[in-house]
């Protein structure tokens, strides 16, 4: 990398506030031309405040930011895309109904006559995407193309309109292998004219192939800035969690494992998850673990049915079954607490009572209500029987604090007599005491001989309950740890994709 | 080449067409300059106001007031070439200058307040009316020479079709609606809108500049129907033209607009008159079925158009191009 030249963004002391909290905290980033320099840390760590910081999306509160050694303040992304910094987001900000060739020059349309040349719009719109390596046709809808080529071209327009610094956000989130080649070759372009790239992924795979350095936040505030080729995966994860990752054995009741109950052969969907094979039986707790975005909510999500698959197959019981939707998956005894409590979990305004005998009166239809009676006797077994703290069955649940409405959403599950009951992070955002309960509560229903899957990134809690653990990484399978392989540590390693710690290779799978 | 953003144009002029053969088919006088003409001229008022109805609707909003503005116009000229001496044509500016104003702070409105256009120009729509009431209750006559003159200016086409003024004007409207919509930047923007507001916004549209001009254009093609609409009848009634709004919504959908907005063509809105105009001839030809055929006609015809746009959406998405056009080139 030629260092020749000094740095063409330079930020220092920014400080963003919040009420009641500090969302950036003294952060210095400095970004040279011709570099592709990641900005790495779990959500919350601080990485979109800095961006909309760059961006002058917000205000920041403290701290200088210099642009080739001018000092700007934008105060909005318009403003700061004049000055030379364009951001192209996870989705792609391009206007699907417009061609390619308007939607890369909206607003600077080329003129003649009072009126828009579209013949010279086209010819500067394929010489243009050309540089970029893109030979598609600039008349099309942008809607005719997939979402790698709109990734493309919306950098294309931020290059074209800014041109010193691209601040590409998650560009990477939704695209498979070949599409992220694409994207990345455009990126290697880029950094040959001495662009200086900021790059955001949750896939550390990409981090080490395409940048030169990486700076890790956590907690608002800047944990370190490394050369990628002087550092290992797991030395950034270490960074990026910052947790005391000793290996810590607990006791767990020796495994009786019951007969298989649901098969997944070579499952997967496109762009989604990378096809995969699970076995689950009865009486086993298996873990899912992972970085945020390794694919852990779209495993869930695809066997219940709410992402349809597209290849592999489900066996039931050694029988093949069908999960194109929920409803099916609910008819074949399956059961999944969504990660997302408030959007995709409770009915807020519905009474707890509702909420509880939910999924039930959904696969009983709605032409065949519960009894009254039923209900209060389901509802107030599973209010005592999961110790839910509330004034009456009445109340709207939204009134509950976060671990009693996790236990009610538990509950509507565990009213449908589930035979496979999936949970998406079931401790996220609960306190302390709630924590340990649903854990029990974990361990409880698997001596019952339910057949649980838990997707988690709290890895303490997934080696305290876990028969078997899996970790996923970039949206594919790692490895699965096993008994004593389960540690903190050992997950770790297997998210950075390196050997484990205390155990030869052959437990790997 | 033919783009499927092109294929529900296509299919209305298809349709159109289809239409035509049908009636020139069963009624083979229909094929006279005179059925053409008079296509052009009963339509003039209700082609203009659909032109602005478009660009509302491709903007992704809906304007309920041109009904009513159509009928203030009317009789606002009325009553003032009745009780002042002022010429027409200062009227007519005085009139356009009113609906444009009148439409802009509709627009201002909606982006300002952020208030959906569906009770915002819901409450043009009554203001409107209400102040033509004040103005007459009665049908008010327009006898002016001027009028006359104007009235008395058509091109006479072999086979008797008179051409008159109206449609041309009719025709210019679209014309200029055309160049608007794809060479100007406006035309752009108001896309850009119908596609996603939050991206347009990202993408740098001036949001307030295009709102407010989308419902000015809407307003003052109301306007300029309105007078249109006073040349045809020579009378100003407070009464008429009560839900024209909803035809030229019609018109625009089965032209091959999206209502989601975003996706459509001036052109395609000039093909929905001509549908709609063709259907009320062809009953007026057949003289036995009820002229509310005319509406379950057009019904239909609406319902298989959301339809085919359901449809269309539908296959474009599944037939997105993949990435391999990427060459290993440079």
């Amino acid at each position: 990398m030629a260092r020749a030249t000094g740095p063409v963004l330079e930020c220092k002391g920014i400080s963003k506030f919040f009420p009641g909290a500090i969302a950036l905290d003294a952060v210095d980033l400095t970004l040279y031309p011709g570099e592709v320099h990641a900005l790495l840390g779990e959500n919350g760590a601080g990485k979109s405040t800095l961006i909309k910081c760059l961006t002058g999306a917000y205000r920041r509160d403290a701290g200088t930011i210099e642009l080739d050694n001018r000092e700007i303040s934008p105060h909005s992304t318009q403003e700061s895309q004049k000055l030379g910094i364009g951001t192209v987001y996870q989705e792609v900000n391009l206007l699907p109904n417009l061609s390619v060739a308007e939607n890369l020059f909206l607003g600077r349309q080329p003129m003649k006559h009072g009126l828009i040349s579209q013949r010279r719009m086209l010819a500067m719109a394929s010489d243009l995407l050309a540089e970029f390596g893109l030979a598609i046709n600039p008349a099309e809808p942008l809607s005719a193309y997939s979402v790698a080529v709109q990734q493309v071209i919306a950098i294309a327009r931020a290059v074209e309109l800014s041109g010193k610094v691209l601040i590409l956000d998650e560009p990477t989130a939704s695209l498979d292998r070949d599409e992220v080649d694409l994207v990345f070759s455009v990126i290697e372009k880029l950094k040959a004219r001495g662009l200086a790239i900021v790059f955001i992924t949750h896939f550390l795979d990409q981090v080490f192939e395409i940048s030169d350095r990486a700076t890790i936040l956590r907690n608002g505030r800047i944990i370190g800035t490394k050369r990628l080729a002087d550092t290992t995966q797991t030395e950034v994860i270490t960074l990026m969690l910052g947790r005391q990752l000793e290996a810590r054995i607990q006791d767990r009741a020796p495994t009786e494992a019951g007969d298989v109950l649901v098969e997944l052969r070579n499952y997967g969907r496109r762009g989604v998850i990378e096809p995969f094979g699970l076995t689950v039986r009865k009486g086993e707790v298996v873990g899912l673990a992972g970085l945020l975005g390794s694919g852990r909510t779209e495993t869930a999500n695809l066997i219940f049915g709410a992402i349809q698959a597209d290849q592999g197959e489900a066996l039931l019981e050694g029988r093949k079954i069908s999960l194109k939707n929920p409803r099916e998956a609910v008819a074949h005894r399956f059961a999944l607490c969504p990660e997302d409590r408030k959007n995709d979990g409770i009915v807020g305004d519905l009474s707890v009572r509702e909420n509880i005998i939910l999924a039930l009166q959904a696969r009983q239809g709605w032409f065949r209500p519960l009894p009254r009676a039923k209900i209060n006797e389901l509802a107030e077994a599973y209010v005592k029987a999961l110790d839910i703290r509330l004034a009456s069955l009445d109340m709207p649940i939204r009134l509950l604090s976060g671990g009693n409405q996790q236990k009610a959403l538990l509950a509507r599950w565990l009213a449908t007599n589930p035979a496979f009951l999936i949970l998406d992070e079931p401790t996220r955002g609960i306190d302390v005491g709630a924590h340990a309960e649903i854990i029990a509560l974990i361990e409880r229903l698997r001596e019952d001989g339910l057949a649980l899957l838990v997707a988690s990134s709290e890895m303490e809690e997934l080696v305290a309950y876990s028969t078997r653990v899996i970790v996923l990484r970039d949206r594919r399978q790692m490895r699965e740890l096993k008994g004593d392989e389960i540690t903190t540590a050992n997950i770790v390693s297997a998210i950075a994709d390196e050997p484990m710690a205390n155990e030869p290779m052959e437990g790997a799978v | 080449m033919i783009r499927s953003t092109h294929l529900p144009l296509l299919i209305t002029i298809a349709t159109f067409l289809l239409a035509y053969t049908l009636c020139a088919w069963q009624y083979p006088s229909m094929l006279s300059t005179r059925v053409v003409a008079n296509l052009l001229t009963d339509n003039a008022f209700l082609g203009i106001a659909a032109v602005g109805m478009t660009f509302v609707i491709l903007s992704g909003g809906i304007d309920l007031s041109i009904g009513s503005v159509i009928a203030f116009t009317g009789v606002f000229l009325a009553v003032i070439l009745r009780d002042t001496s002022i010429h027409p044509l200062l009227a007519f500016a005085l009139i356009l200058a009113i609906t444009i104003s009148f439409g802009a702070s509709m627009g201002a409105m909606i982006h300002y307040l952020e208030m959906p256009p569906f009770i915002v120009t819901l409450a043009g729509m009554f203001l409107a009316r209400g102040a033509a009431y004040v103005l007459s209750t009665d049908s008010v006559p327009i006898t002016h020479e001027f009028y006359d003159t104007l009235q008395s200016l058509y091109w006479k086409a072999p086979g008797g079709g008179r051409f008159r003024l109206t449609g041309m004007i009719m025709l210019l409207t679209f014309a200029a609606g055309i160049i608007a919509a794809h060479r100007t930047r406006f035309g752009q923007n108001v896309y850009a809108i119908g596609g996603g507001l939050q991206t347009a916004r990202l993408m740098g549209v001036p949001l307030a500049k295009t709102t407010i001009g989308i419902y000015a254009t809407s307003g003052g093609l109301a306007g300029l129907a309105g007078i249109v609409f006073s040349l045809y009848t020579s009378a100003g009634y407070s009464l008429a033209t009560v839900g024209v709004e909803l035809d030229a919504i019609a018109a625009v959908v089965i032209g091959g607009t999206l209502l989601t907005g975003g996706t459509g063509f001036v052109a395609g809105t000039f093909f929905g008159i001509l549908i709609m105009g063709l259907i009320q001839t062809f009953i007026v030809f057949d003289g036995t079925l009820s002229s509310w055929w005319t509406k379950i006609v057009i019904g239909g015809l609406l319902f298989g158009f959301i339809l085919l746009q359901k449809g269309l959406t539908w296959a474009t998405t599944l037939r997105r191009k993949p990435a391999p056009e990427f060459a290993a080139q440079s």
